[in-house]
């Protein structure tokens, strides 16, 4: 019986991701062109916002995308502890850079945003606050991998790191909301949507959130085959070196 | 269990060891505060509670990397490992000596420096108070970082990295406390936050701790 | 009780350095292993003691039936002879030091501290340690490195007095201890220096 663990199989992931690749890679691109270029160039302005609203483009995918990565990276450490899966645990590795882009995306693009809007780069609100501690996160979590030598050990420390951080991660969230009381809007997606967002915006937002989601994927697949060529790279050596 | 417990505090006390070395940081730390922020006692009275809080996290940090790296080094973490006591056990006890040698001084040591940074009288309760609270969460959360970092050389700086983002919470909740009781408002909630952040650290952190310090060990 | 080994694999981060290994110590043996620099005896008293997990075979014995000495000596300069020697015993629910201290005859220098000593007598405290643990079966990594002629008898009677007691050991050791009874494994037969046949990245050597 086929089985999505057989997946876990380094071999089995080279060559369905080989097949994959440039079908999500090409998806993620049409997506973003479709979803950039329709919410730049033909929506209207925000009553209020002016043109500056256009940049939720970016900076709503990128914010989602930074938080979904690293809710990724938790259920790949699980997979790992519990399953043992080397191409998992190679995945939460690989997913952790991107991860850490799309949340400095999301505090420059909204740096940029804020600035017109709110008369500041920064503003210690709630929000903002909980992307740079996410920020902070991802550095550890990387730095972690790269100072360990064993594959395993280093895959096994950052797992614990990344289960015990994500409990901090949410306590945290809960003591920023409970220390101020920020200026940034409320969620722009939500099931509610009709009041907070119309269709015009809707649309190509949806298209590029799509989009990001894609190219994340594409990227995580994209590293970790090269994490698994590193790797047999290793064995190589290793073999080479013991004769 | 109390054998290793009376050898930590030993060893901390014994020359070389670093007992009050944190104390003294804290105290450097917050004398050298006014000096870049001006004597204004105004000034100070408000920033009095979050300094004295990010002094303590600080004075936590620096003996950190202590906890495991020396027993590491001379293969006594290897030997303790067969030894019966469960590593589980090891990581609780560790942190308690920690905090007895660390956090305890800082929690004696705070009505004195907020007196220094003018901190107002009704913030002296709340201050002592969150300390005694928050600072075992620190160390619970610093052993545990430590215990991720012991096969790591010159891990020291990692280790910082690594634990400073776990002392968010426990610092936003605490300075919020003190800050709250300095100014005569409400103040029992985020103490009594600081108490269960705390107390979760404690139940769980223990076990992460041994199962990182199984992996560096293997 | 016996201790067993069948089978087993050992591997010391992602080389297998051992395969098939298997012999028994029985109470009141001792087992003395032998190979060149690098063969695997450490990684073996390493699984043995419980603190790597072994690829594959089994070790049967109960892992609270082993002490083990490894060639760091686990001591604390700061604290006394007797300090040390309190705190072990202290962690593995033991109380009496006297049988440890005569048997390596640390007498005089129970007040010395620690860090005030030579390389020889940190070992031989460093030996004492394993009386205090109370446990029958003794994995001892080189265990006679910086002491003397005198010291290595001394050490040698310890061993011969703790088989007489039922104990058992298991010691790595270049140098012959003069044990009339112990038999010698020689683990060269075993080696297995390769990668780790679970390393499924290992695809492209096998």
């Amino acid at each position: 019986m086929a089985s999505i663990w057989e997946y876990a199989n380094p071999r089995k992931f080279m060559a369905t991701s080989a097949f994959v690749l440039p079908w999500i890679a090409g998806l993620a691109g049409v997506c973003l062109v479709v979803g950039l270029v329709w919410g730049f160039f033909f929506t209207p302005d925000d009553f209020r916002q002016g043109s500056t609203v256009k940049i939720i483009y970016i900076h709503v995918p990128s914010a989602i995308m930074a938080v979904n990565a690293w809710l990724m990276m938790l259920v790949a450490s699980l997979i790992w502890v519990i399953r043992r899966h080397h191409v998992s645990a190679l995945a939460a590795k690989a997913a952790a850079p991107v991860g850490m882009v799309f949340t400095l995306i999301a505090l420059a693009t909204g740096a940029i945003w804020g600035q017109p809007m709110w008369g500041t780069w920064w503003e210690w609100d709630p929000r903002l606050t909980s992307f740079l501690i996410l920020f902070l996160f991802y550095l550890g979590y990387m730095a972690l991998w790269e100072a360990i030598e064993n594959p395993d050990s280093a895959a096994d420390l950052t797992s614990v790191l990344c289960l015990v951080g994500s409990v901090f991660a949410v306590i945290s969230r809960y003591a920023l909301l409970f220390w101020n009381q920020g200026l940034h809007q409320g969620a722009t997606l939500s099931l509610d949507r009709e009041q907070n967002i119309s269709n015009v915006f809707w649309y190509p937002l949806v298209i590029s959130l799509a989009g990001f989601g894609f190219l994340f994927l594409a990227l995580v697949l994209y590293r970790t085959q090269t994490e698994i060529r590193a790797r047999r790279l290793k064995a190589l050596i290793a073999q080479e070196r013991m004769g | 269990m109390i054998a290793l417990l009376s050898r930590d505090l030993a060893l901390a006390i014994r020359a070389g060891g670093g007992f009050g070395l944190s104390l003294a940081f804290f105290l450097i730390f917050t004398t050298m505060v006014p000096f870049g922020v001006g004597p204004e006692t105004g000034v100070l009275a408000v920033i009095a509670p979050g300094i004295l809080w990010l002094g303590a996290l600080l004075a936590c940090l620096l003996s950190l990397d202590r906890i495991f790296q020396l027993d590491w080094e001379d293969g006594t973490l290897d030997l303790i490992a067969t030894s019966p006591v469960p590593l589980e056990g090891l990581a609780a006890i560790k942190a308690l000596a920690h905090w007895i040698t660390t956090g305890l001084p800082l929690v004696l040591a705070a009505p004195v420096l907020g007196v220094l940074l003018n901190l107002p009288a009704s913030g002296h309760g709340w201050l002592m108070a969150s300390l005694a609270l928050g600072t075992p969460a620190l160390s619970a959360i610093g052993t545990f970082g430590a215990a991720l970092t012991v096969g790591i050389k010159r891990g020291g700086l990692l280790l910082s990295l690594l634990v400073l983002p776990l002392y968010m919470p426990t610092l936003i909740f605490a300075a919020l406390c003190v800050t709250r009781g300095a100014a005569g408002q409400e103040a029992l909630t985020p103490l009594l936050l600081v108490g269960g952040i705390t107390l979760g650290c404690l139940a769980v952190l223990p076990f992460a701790a041994a199962a990182a310090l199984r992996v560096n060990l293997r | 009780m016996t201790l067993r080994v069948v089978d087993l694999a050992c591997a010391r981060g992602p080389a297998q350095i051992l395969a098939g290994v298997t012999f028994a110590v029985a109470p009141g043996q001792a087992l003395i292993l032998r190979g060149p620099n690098g063969a695997g005896k450490t990684t073996l008293l390493r699984t043995l003691a419980g603190l790597t997990p072994p690829l594959a075979g089994r070790i049967e014995a109960d892992p609270d039936a082993i002490a083990y000495a490894a060639h760091a000596d686990g001591l604390k300069a700061q604290l006394s002879v007797r300090e040390n020697l309190v705190f072990w015993a202290g962690v593995f629910g033991t109380r009496d030091i006297t049988a440890a201290v005569a048997a390596f005859h640390l007498g005089p220098l129970l007040d010395r501290r620690a860090g005030e000593m030579s390389a020889g007598q940190k070992r031989r405290l460093s030996l004492a340690r394993l009386l205090v643990t109370g446990r029958p079966i003794w994995c001892l990594d080189e265990p006679t490195v910086s002491l003397d002629a005198e010291n290595v008898a001394r050490f040698a009677s310890a061993v011969t007095a703790h088989l007489g007691r039922g104990g058992a050991a298991i010691i790595a050791t270049h140098i012959d201890l003069g044990l009339p009874t112990a038999q010698t494994l020689d683990i060269t037969p075993f080696v297995a220096k390769r990668i780790r046949a679970d390393d499924p990245f290992a695809e492209a050597v096998a």
